[in-house]
C-alpha cells in the first residue's frame, strides 16, 4: 500500500484535470453571474413604447401565466445571434416574450425588428438604462423568466441557445405553468 | 545647487500623480466631502462588465451609471452602508471588491487558513510516525556479517 503511495500526487493531477476539463467543456460562462433577485417580485417600472407603438412594458404586465423578458438592444451582437431562438420560442411555441429594449435609439430599435422580426408581445424602451440596472442586468441580452406571480425565478445572462432553452428554461416554463 | 525649473516642475508633477480614474469631470460633485464619499464607495464597488476593475477605474458604460447612481444617492443624503445596499440589493455580494462575511463566504475567508493549518497538521503528524529505530543486530547477523566482511578484506 505504501509503495502505492508515490501514484498520489499523479492520482491528484489527474483528479484536477477531470474537474477543470468537465468546467471547460461544460460551455458554461465563468464570468457569468447569478442574479441577486432569484425568486424576488420584479422591480417596478414603466417603460415608453418605442415611437409610432402603443404598447411599452411596465411591472404590471406581468403574471397570470410564467413569461419571459428578453433585454435586447440594436447594437448589440449576440443579441441578433440569439434572435432566431427568442423568436422561436415566441412565435412557435406561443409563450408570452416580453421586451426590454436596451440604450438604444429608438429609430435604430425599429429598424432591427423590422429587418430581424418582431417576436416580442410588448416592447418597453430603457433609453437611460435605469431599469435594466434595477433587474441587475450588467449585460445584454439576458433574459429572465417571470412565474406567474409576477416574480423572477430565472435569469440567464448572454445570447440563448437552444440548448439552454431545452436543458433551463422550458423545463422550468412547464414547471411554472402547472 | 538647484534643479532647473523644469526639472522641479516634472519631479512636482510625478509626486502628486494620482492614479489614473476614468471618473469624468462633468460626472463629479460639487461639494468636495460628497465627492470623496463617492471616490470611496466607488474603490469598493466591482465593475461588472470588467469583473477586476473597480467602477472608478473602468471606461465600461455600466461603470459610469453605477457611479452616477452612487453619487444620486448620496446628494440624496444615503449613509455609505446604505449606497452599497442600494447596489448589492441589484447585483449581489459579487458587487463588493471586499466580499462580506458570510455563512456563503466562509470558506473564502477562511479557506486558506485552514489548508495552512491542516498542512502543517499532516507534517507534524508524518514525523512523528517515522519509523522506530532499527533493532540492534542479533548474535547471528553480527557472525554474519563478520563473516562476509572478512571474505571481502581477504581476496
Amino acid at each position: 500500500m505504501r509503495r502505492l503511495l508515490f501514484l498520489l500526487p499523479l492520482l491528484l493531477l489527474a483528479a484536477l484535470a477531470v474537474g477543470v476539463g468537465t468546467k471547460l467543456l461544460s460551455g458554461s460562462d465563468p464570468q457569468s453571474l447569478p442574479s441577486a433577485l432569484i425568486d424576488k417580485p420584479l422591480p417596478a417600472f414603466d417603460l415608453a413604447a418605442l415611437p409610432g407603438r402603443s404598447d411599452g412594458l411596465s411591472t404590471g404586465n406581468f403574471g397570470g401565466a410564467p413569461m419571459l423578458l428578453n433585454v435586447f438592444a440594436s447594437w448589440c451582437v449576440p443579441c441578433l445571434a440569439e434572435h432566431p431562438v427568442i423568436t422561436k420560442l415566441g412565435r412557435e411555441d406561443g409563450i408570452p416574450v416580453l421586451a426590454i429594449n436596451y440604450k438604444d435609439k429608438p429609430e435604430d430599435a425599429l429598424a432591427w425588428l423590422k429587418r430581424n422580426g418582431d417576436p416580442y408581445l410588448r416592447i418597453g424602451a430603457d433609453v437611460e438604462g435605469r431599469t435594466a440596472i434595477d433587474l441587475g442586468v450588467y449585460g445584454v441580452p439576458e433574459t429572465f423568466v417571470i412565474d406567474k406571480a409576477g416574480r423572477i425565478r430565472y435569469r440567464h445572462p448572454g445570447p440563448l441557445t437552444p440548448d439552454i432553452v431545452d436543458r433551463e428554461i422550458r423545463p422550468l416554463l412547464t414547471e411554472l405553468a402547472k | 545647487m538647484r534643479a532647473p525649473p523644469i526639472l522641479a516642475a516634472l519631479l512636482l508633477a510625478l509626486t502628486l500623480a494620482a492614479p489614473a480614474f476614468a471618473v469624468e469631470p462633468q460626472e463629479q460633485l460639487a461639494d468636495p466631502a460628497l465627492e470623496a464619499r463617492a471616490r470611496e464607495l466607488g474603490q469598493e464597488l466591482r465593475c461588472l462588465v470588467c469583473q477586476n476593475q473597480s467602477i472608478d477605474d473602468s471606461n465600461a458604460d455600466l461603470a459610469r451609471d453605477l457611479r452616477t447612481i452612487v453619487r444620486e444617492r448620496l446628494k440624496a443624503g444615503d449613509s455609505n452602508a446604505q449606497v452599497l445596499d442600494f447596489v448589492t440589493a441589484r447585483y449581489g455580494d459579487y458587487v463588493l471588491l471586499r466580499p462580506p462575511l458570510r455563512a456563503g463566504t466562509l470558506a473564502l475567508w477562511f479557506g486558506p487558513v485552514v489548508l495552512l493549518f491542516a498542512a502543517i497538521a499532516l507534517l507534524i503528524l508524518r514525523r512523528r510516525r517515522r519509523p522506530a529505530e532499527a533493532a540492534p543486530l542479533s548474535a547471528e547477523e553480527s557472525r554474519r556479517l563478520a563473516r562476509l566482511m572478512d571474505e571481502e578484506q581477504a581476496p
